[in-house]
């Protein structure tokens, strides 16, 4: 019925909090480096350490529920569950069938943008544990070629 | 039949995208996240529907199954077209600026 609903307003949350989240990491930036690229680098404690910027890590969300939502609205529109004159929702228009919208946005549509967000939690260790081991492989190549360097 | 042609379409966009990784010029990576948004809500859908209706919801009248198949090429060609749009609007390749700009040109 309106199940879309919930993660859309979810992605509006989602998008408005990767805006504040690059601002404040191009704002880490040296000013020469964020006004070449615009966007946050690869960044990282160490020189060698390369991490994915928390930004780009929330974009992925942003694309899952937005892209999600419209496939979803459009669903809905096939179904004539939304038309484009007031109240947009069929279901909104009486009472009754009002009550059995919000309770799928209650059910239907809270799974639907906690699945989501638990798709991306995975998503997010799988880069974690990636970028860990990226990093140990690099300090692990480091550590050798100093080795090398000091026996010549 | 609409969540198994969004998975589909996500299976086979993940792929190609991840063929051609790291380099993401088209923007695969993108259109892969569209579907798997799109996969996981359907996903959702489809328990509770199944918890609703139990055995019946895996026989759908021919009618029905037509309608769903119908949909999920729509979706499906809806995906594209929002993957599209992103791409010419951000223009990784700088193709859609060239053009203008060669077309801003005094002759």
């Amino acid at each position: 019925m309106a199940c879309f609903i919930v993660p859309t307003l979810e992605a509006i949350a989602t998008t408005a909090a990767t805006r504040a989240v690059r601002r404040r990491e191009l704002a880490s930036l040296p000013a020469e480096q964020a006004a070449a690229t615009g966007q946050p680098a690869e960044s990282g404690s160490a020189k060698s350490e390369a991490v994915i910027p928390f930004s780009r890590k929330l974009g992925w969300l942003n694309k899952l529920l937005w892209g999600g939502s419209a496939l979803l609205a459009f669903e809905h529109v096939w179904h004539g569950e939304v038309v484009p004159w007031f109240p947009f929702l069929t279901a909104a228009a009486d009472p009754s069938d009002r009550a059995a919208m919000l309770h799928e946005m209650a059910t239907v549509g809270v799974s639907m943008a906690l699945l989501v967000t638990a798709a991306w939690g995975f998503m997010l260790l799988a880069a974690h544990v990636l970028e860990k081991r990226s990093n140990r492989a690099q300090a692990d190549a480091d550590l050798t070629r100093s080795q090398a360097g000091g026996l010549s | 039949m609409t969540l198994l042609v969004t998975v589909f379409a996500a299976i086979i966009s993940t792929v190609i995208w991840y063929k051609h990784a790291p380099q993401d010029e088209l923007k695969m990576g993108t259109l892969s996240l569209i579907y798997w948004g799109a996969s996981l809500m359907w996903l959702v859908d489809a328990i509770f529907e199944f918890a609703e209706l139990k055995s019946a919801y895996f026989n759908p009248a021919p009618a029905d199954l037509l309608n769903e198949l119908f949909l999920g090429l729509s979706v499906t060609a809806l995906g594209l077209l929002i993957w599209l749009a992103i791409l010419l609007l951000k223009d990784p390749r700088g193709v859609v600026r060239q053009a203008l700009k060669r077309s801003a040109k005094p002759q």
